[in-house]
């Protein structure tokens, strides 16, 4: 059996004791294949895993990878440590505020769990290639940013060769709001991935323009005009950020103004900051869940000493019962942009203009596009690059859909937050 | 002489959020202010039985980790044990140089350094050395046990929670499952269940009060309203509209049957203006949208009936707890009125500014109306109960318990069972016959909970369990025991740290519930099963 060596000395296989335990024996739900002991020990120390997010869910899967007896870790984040980062990000102190994230996180892990090596990379996942991912076993996701989630699974799709089995990368995602998370498994290109399962993520409907123009009710209505129309009339040469007091005091008097006009109650500071930035509740037992769970997958996989989640957990801790899960299989689609293969049926409007139909496409649940550019087989019908490509197509903006394709007819759309192109059926309603 | 302040435009307060508010801000969008103030005033006892060998502390340790976090005002650790190697590769909060001292205390200075606003304590005496001194559990309001425990302190410890009305946890972890078992005092009421924003409406539309009516009747005949207005009547008042003209038609019954609020439905929907751009009126569709869910007579939760059934609401004294007096004080309103105090809150719907704002001064003046009058009634019962020695109940905690009075719950315990492990070890009958029942009702991983308790349950109630004749997915119910039972003898109760960082959130979630008295908590047993990944709640 392997031995675990640190620099100052020899750390005792006794501290292994009880993963040892599980590990040696045979399992009444494992695979037939499943052959415990030594070999699966190694296979087990040997599995390189990557964990893409180093904040509340990160900080918990490093524990448990750790402590699972994972020993070649790496992890990815691009931010820097905010105080409110604190009431769950257990590896961080008041001190480390401001620092890399995934540095701190590495470090703090590695000297609490010796024989354990931490790779850190203080970045954006879209700086890596495809070399870089290859060199994984397996991918966990700790993430509060649906694009983010988007383009390492539209990556790992692309990456798949099917004369090379290695090249295929399980990718292990958890989520959380709240009391309530998921955890799911992802085989690229064999079930159901992130983009099927898109709908299930809808963003928030956003306000209409004129409610907040003219007719704002609620006093959120309030902070979104601060926001939205206020500050780029007003301040339009200064960069808004929202983690500087300044800024958010300025939407925060601004938005308590307009809803005295319309005698709105209920504007408050931590309400403004949590509109802007689009706050999402977050506490540290519901990242322990659901790292947990992700973790419970991965050890899964690098040993086969149980089957793995097939292929999505939801977890409910503020229901009306206490708490429930709902474990079941997410559907692969054939009309999945990313992993299907056949083009995902869009009804649309034929006299709506293709500005307004582009527009749509940023809160239609199932695309999600935030800058998208459009073209059919065979012409441009918008790019927004190259520049003069750009120039070219934008007389198109206005005119009608019916006016640039055919009933049912199949267009690619791209846009520069994902490495795909996304096909869509445009058919007319009736 | 008094002087007259002028009247001037106060500056509004900067309102910029304390240094705590920062730090707490993710968590204070969930439980707010008051269930900040909850956790900080407890104090959570965390107990280890087993000095060596197997025991679920990690799960213990991790769920005081997720509490530590959000900021319990106190937790102390009571383990008699020293650490060894086995230790280091489960307890992320133990060092190298920990081997071989206390494992309550080295524990205790690693999790201390999660949060400096957190007092940590422990007890590395043996339990039978300080447990059964007088007031040796007075501080804590939460108890935490890891199994195994044996059988005179476990009861010693259930039976001191259940007299004090403090709830108590008890852990299992091995290899890949988790228990969890939630002990409830006789009565935990919960006001702020944080019901699902969905199903909380309550606007009254089929028992308009005047104010309401009279802003319907304001409304005038709608035809002869010019576009904008008619685009910008707020659904809500077209709905009472168009039920006034329904009335009318229908010997002044509202619609009640599906297929006749289907039929109000194609009214409303009729009455909208298509001649125009967008072809239809927004708040005509939010009408339509909204006739199946509103129009309803005005519902009471089923966890409010209950409540006002138990004796502690129709049976005060003077020593009753303030829940039971505004609880008492609410169904005098309700006896009186036959509906609740209304809720007051309005959702946003397509409107004017002006419109809106109307509207909702009408529900926020109606809902006042209601609170004062309940107000008055727990005045009343205040002095005929003869309850002046105990301040007064707050108006908050009063205008509170009418905002929710819908959804508020009371879980009982009413006969102070114990944890169901311990009336296993007590071979209860009772307890025990109803095992058949659990694992034929709860057909998922119920078996879990058998296999994880196989050593308490005598061999003729497990031999009875395996004959049972149920199936599910092609696996008899004496297979699916078999292999649950089998799944954890292999595991010799040997903890994974990662099923006990499950174990550590459920448990931190179920305890802040029952902390800050918000959220519903889990009343029973929760089972983990790490091979399926799926839990269940199991009641005995």
């Amino acid at each position: 059996m392997a031995t675990d060596t640190i620099t100052n000395g020899t750390v005792s296989r006794a501290r292994w004791q009880h993963l040892d335990t599980i590990l040696a024996t045979a399992s009444p739900y494992a695979d037939e294949d499943y052959v415990p002991g030594p070999n699966t020990v190694s296979a087990l120390e040997s599995s390189k895993i990557l964990v893409i997010g180093a904040g509340g869910l990160g900080c918990e899967l490093l524990k448990n990878l750790a402590l699972s007896g994972f020993k070649d870790i790496h992890v990815i984040d691009m931010d820097t440590i905010d105080v409110s980062n604190l009431n769950r990000q257990f590896l961080f102190r008041q001190s480390d505020v401001g620092k890399s994230k995934a540095e701190v996180a590495a470090a703090f892990v590695e000297k609490r769990v010796p024989g354990v090596k931490i790779t850190p990379y203080n970045g954006k996942i879209q700086d890596k290639d495809e070399e870089y991912y290859m060199q994984f076993k397996l991918i966990i996701c700790g993430l509060d940013s649906i694009e983010a989630r988007r383009w390492i699974n539209s990556t790992l799709i692309d990456m798949v060769d099917e004369s090379n089995p290695e090249s295929l990368k399980p990718l292990i995602d958890g989520g959380t709001e709240g009391f309530k998370g998921q955890a799911r498994v992802i085989l690229p290109t064999l079930t159901s991935c992130i983009e099927c399962q898109l709908s299930m993520h809808a963003p928030r409907a956003a306000v209409p323009l004129c409610t907040l123009a003219t007719i704002p009710r609620q006093p959120q209505h309030c902070i979104e005009w601060a926001h939205i129309i206020a500050w780029p009339e007003q301040r339009k040469d200064d960069l808004l950020d929202m983690d500087d007091p300044e800024h958010v005091s300025w939407l925060y008097q601004k938005a308590l103004t307009r809803a005295q006009e319309f005698n709105i109650t209920g504007v408050t500071y931590a309400m403004t900051q949590g509109v802007v930035k689009n706050i999402i509740p977050a506490i540290a037992s519901t990242n322990a869940i659901v790292a947990a769970a992700c973790t419970n997958e991965a050890l899964k996989l690098a040993t086969d000493c149980a089957p793995f989640l097939s292929n999505y957990m939801m977890y409910t801790g503020d229901s009306e019962s206490g708490l429930y899960t709902y474990t079941f299989e997410a559907e692969k689609k054939d009309d999945c942009p990313v992993c299907g293969q056949l083009a995902q049926n869009i009804a649309v409007d034929p006299v709506t203009t293709l500005e307004d139909f582009l527009g749509t496409l940023a809160e239609r649940a199932e695309a999600q596009l935030k800058k998208p550019s459009i073209r059919t087989e065979g012409k441009s019908l918008y790019m927004r690059f190259p520049p003069g490509l750009e120039q070219s197509t934008r007389p198109n903006l206005s005119k009608k859909l019916e006016d640039l394709v055919s009933d049912g007819e199949e267009v690619g759309v791209s846009d520069p937050a994902f490495a795909i192109q996304f096909k869509f059926r445009l058919n007319f309603a009736k | 002489m008094a002087e007259v302040a002028p009247r001037e435009v106060t500056p509004p307060p900067l309102q910029a959020p304390s240094a705590k508010e920062r730090k707490y801000d993710r968590q204070l969008r969930l439980w707010a202010a008051a269930g900040q103030k909850a956790l900080e005033e407890s104090h959570v006892l965390l107990v280890v039985g087993n000095s060596s060998g197997s025991n679920s502390s990690v799960a213990g340790i991790e769920t005081l980790k997720n509490l530590i976090l959000p900021s319990i005002g106190h937790f102390t650790i009571a383990d008699p044990a020293t650490v060894t190697e086995s230790d280091l590769g489960m307890n992320f909060f133990l060092e190298q140089t920990s081997l071989g001292k206390s494992r309550a205390e080295e524990t205790t200075k690693y999790l201390r350094e999660l949060n400096p606003d957190v007092e940590g304590h422990y007890i590395a005496k043996p339990l039978r050395q300080w447990l059964y001194q007088t007031d040796s559990l007075l501080q804590y309001n939460l108890i935490l046990i890891c199994a195994p425990l044996p059988l005179d302190h476990l009861q010693a410890f259930s039976s001191y929670a259940l007299a004090q009305s403090i709830p108590l946890v008890y852990i299992k972890s091995s290899g890949f499952y988790f228990t969890a078992s939630v002990q409830l005092p006789a009565e935990f009421p919960i006001v702020d269940t944080h019901p699902d924003p969905d199903t909380i409406q309550d606007l009254r539309l089929l028992a308009p009060w005047t104010e309401l009516q009279a802003a319907e009747k304001e409304l005038g005949d709608l035809t002869r309203l010019s576009d904008h207005d008619h685009g910008h009547v707020p659904w809500l008042l077209i709905l009472l509209h168009y039920l006034e003209e329904w009335k009318q038609a229908h010997n002044s019954e509202y619609p009640s049957s599906f297929a006749e609020k289907k039929q109000f439905q194609s009214l409303v929907a009729s009455k909208a203006r298509t001649a125009n751009p967008e072809g239809g009126e927004e708040n005509f569709d939010e009408a339509v949208a909204a006739v199946l869910k509103s129009i309803s007579p005005p519902s009471v939760g089923s966890g409010c009936r209950e409540m006002f059934a138990m004796p502690s609401c129709t049976n005060l004294t003077q020593s009753s707890a303030n829940f039971w007096v505004i609880a008492n004080a609410i169904k005098q309103f309700y006896s009186k009125h036959s509906v609740l105090p209304l809720p007051g809150t309005l959702p946003d719907m397509k409107a004017t500014s002006a419109g809106y704002i109307k509207l909702q001064i009408i529900y926020k003046n109606k809902a006042r109306s209601d609170i004062a009058e309940v107000t008055d009634n727990v005045r009343k019962l205040e002095a005929s109960l003869n309850r002046s020695a105990s301040s007064p109940i707050a108006n908050s905690e009063v205008e509170q318990f009418c905002k929710n009075a819908s959804f508020v719950r009371v879980l009982t315990n009413p006969s102070n069972l114990p944890l169901p492990e311990l009336r296993f070890l007590q071979s209860d009958t009772k307890t025990l016959s109803k095992l058949p029942v659990i694992l034929t009702a709860y057909q998922t991983i119920s078996e879990v909970f058998v296999a994880l308790n196989v050593d308490a349950i005598p061999s003729d109630s497990l031999l009875e369990l395996r004959q049972l004749v149920d199936e599910i997915e092609g696996c008899t119910l004496e297979e699916r025991i078999n292999k649950a039972i089998e799944e954890a003898r292999r595991c010799e109760g040997s903890e994974l740290h990662n099923t006990s960082s499950i174990a550590g959130g459920v448990i931190a979630q179920e305890a802040i519930k029952l902390l800050t008295r918000q959220y519903v908590p889990v009343d029973g047993v929760v089972i983990w099963d790490g091979i399926r990944a799926k839990t269940e709640i199991v009641k005995i």
